[in-house]
């Protein structure tokens, strides 16, 4: 049984019609983006799925997670990911991350005592001019957060946690 | 500049919605390929525009396309959208603002080469732009100017969106290819370039968003008019994107051959709190350092002024430091970036950029020894021309090009040692 398949089939097809038949190993990324939509992370069975889909081994979809910085093998449902590379930093973006983390009292790396986000520290985001900045993975999704300030941020995570508790309520 | 070429969402509102770009010209260049004009025509018109990609490389796109063998097919054409260098952010604000300029070019392309597939190539984190274009791209195929026998004729054209997950390295075209193929991104050794065996094995024709963007003007208006533009060696319109210390930073349109001191200062609205300027980066973090003097402050950006101070123009990432800056703390971000990026392929980057990381780091945290500095030259020149792809020459450039004019930047760092030891 291919749980992602049962899951996806719809968007698996899509995804495996833009490449050439014989060369299908192409959808390995698309479909490691669709495997992370549900948890926040690739599971074990989502390797294995994906291997079967596209007749590889499970080690070599292993080896596609473990290279690309945007696949996950744990951590929260979402990430905040702050960028502190240079033209970032120079707009103030390591202060905003210190004071974020020391507000949430957590270290850069460690996600919430309920398991909802995880912080990290990451490069460039194409959001230089716009910084403090910083991109939001999860539930498939990425979406960007520019000219943030803690409060502000703060904010977007209280939101983050009362929209889940609500659904997690229903 | 009175009119933008590039940046159009800037002087028509909604230039976004397809039915307001084709009532501004949109797909009229497209159509005129297509229809009225052979393969080779359109490469000798891009070649007579003087157009060059803007990705960084700054190489003649037509005489780029031209390189593309006849008798192997089929064809494809990439379009680099993985915009990843520190201080980068046109592309982003191109397929966010006007996206069907794009996408036309790119169609462009795809008609010059011959090519029935491309593929749009984008950063993972581009998640929402990806969105955006697949819409794009379904409403094109509705209005018939994507799919089978585009007007009439015998030419077909598909075009599909691919995210990248996270690698700086799949902005280096064949690491780019190899990541597009489903495999780990990294470099391919050349040659065969990929103009002969670049995706799947087959012809490959791989453009930077912004050069494809400059594709519908060029046809519409015609190479005589865009060569009018900019200096005669490097002809058209850049983005110049501006950021760090400087009062409004953002993405700035203008002729090539602009001078740094026009946009820093007349543009950019110069340096927050009237700091002086201390050092520009011309070409994000992957630039050589240029301490800002008169001379270089008053130099045009073009692709044969900037390496005359002894830099590149590259994608025209301009990153400002003001006097407060320490250029050694500047090191520590861009060693500590290409650690993060090396794709783990050649010795010298993997390990050379492994060691800067460490080096600068004992800087920041006041435990490096004095002989670090020198250690840190030492470790930069043994990566030197030894690496397959770019991106080993671009983690030293930064540290080769300061740490002798701003050798005291480290030195003030460094000295915390003594302090440290004899507490």
């Amino acid at each position: 049984m291919n749980q992602l398949l049962d899951q996806y089939p719809k968007e698996i097809n899509t995804i495996l019609a833009k490449y050439p038949a014989d060369r299908q190993r192409s959808a390995v990324m698309p479909l490691l983006h669709l495997a992370q939509r549900q948890n926040g992370y690739v599971t074990k069975q989502a390797l294995a799925d994906i291997a079967e889909i596209l007749n590889l081994s499970t080690t070599d979809v292993a080896s596609i997670v473990g290279f690309y910085s945007l696949y996950h093998e744990e951590g929260g449902r979402y990430r905040i990911q702050v960028c502190t590379d240079l033209p970032c930093a120079l707009r103030g973006a390591d202060e905003f991350l210190g004071k974020l983390c020391e507000n949430l009292g957590i270290k850069v790396g460690e996600t919430t005592p309920d398991g909802l986000v995880t912080f990290e520290e990451v490069t460039c985001l194409a959001g230089c001019h716009r910084a403090p900045m910083f991109q939001m993975q999860g539930d498939g999704e990425i979406t960007y957060h520019e000219n943030q300030t803690v409060e502000s941020t703060l904010k977007l995570i209280d939101e983050l946690k009362q929209h889940n508790g609500a659904q997690e309520g229903k | 500049m009175s009119e933008y070429i590039l940046l159009r969402h800037r002087d028509v509102p909604h230039i976004d919605q397809l039915d307001v770009y084709r009532q501004h010209d949109g797909f009229e260049a497209f159509r005129k390929a297509v229809t009225a004009m052979q393969p080779a025509d359109v490469i000798n018109e891009v070649k007579a525009s003087g157009l060059r990609g803007r990705g960084g490389a700054g190489f003649p796109t037509g005489t780029k396309w031209s390189f593309l063998p006849n008798n192997l097919w089929p064809h494809y054409v990439v379009a680099n959208a993985d915009e990843s260098e520190p201080g980068t952010f046109k592309d982003r604000e191109i397929m966010e603002g006007n996206p069907f300029q794009f996408l036309e070019g790119l169609m462009i392309a795809s008609y010059a080469v011959q090519a029935n597939v491309a593929y749009i190539y984008l950063r993972g984190e581009f998640w929402q732009i990806a969105a955006g274009l697949d819409k794009c791209i379904a409403e094109l195929e509705k209005a018939g100017l994507l799919g089978e026998n585009l007007f009439g004729t015998s030419y077909s054209l598909h075009v599909y969106t691919h995210l990248g997950a996270g690698a700086y390295i799949c902005g280096e075209e064949s690491a780019l290819l190899e990541s597009l193929e489903g495999k780990l991104g990294q470099p391919r050794l050349r040659p065969p370039f990929p103009a002969v065996a670049g995706l799947y094995g087959k012809p490959t024709v791989i453009n930077n968003v912004e050069t494809l963007t400059n594709l519908p003007p060029i046809l519409h208006k015609g190479a005589a008019w865009y060569k009018s533009i900019g200096t005669e060696k490097s002809p058209g319109v850049k983005i110049f994107c501006l950021s760090g210390n400087v009062n409004n930073p953002g993405n700035y349109e203008l002729p090539l051959g602009t001078t740094f001191r026009h946009l820093i200062y007349d543009l950019g609205g110069g340096i927050p709190g009237n700091k002086k300027i201390k050092a520009i980066m011309p070409a994000g973090a992957s630039s050589f350092i240029i301490p800002a003097t008169d001379k270089a402050l008053d130099t045009p950006m073009d692709y044969e002024s900037v390496p005359a101070l002894g830099a590149q123009l590259g994608s025209a990432s301009v990153i400002i430091l003001d006097e407060s800056v320490n250029i050694a703390r500047v090191i520590r971000k861009t060693t500590h970036f290409f650690k993060h990026e090396s794709c783990g392929k050649c010795t010298p980057c993997r390990e050379g950029t492994y060691w800067m990381d460490h080096i600068t780091q004992r800087m920041v945290d006041g435990t490096a020894r004095p002989e670090d500095i020198d250690l840190l030259e030492a470790v930069a020149k043994q990566i030197q021309g030894k690496c397959l792809c770019p991106l080993g020459e671009f983690s030293i450039s930064a540290v080769l090009s300061s740490v002798k004019p701003f050798r005291q930047d480290f030195e003030e760092l460094v000295a915390h040692e003594e302090v440290k030891t004899s507490v």
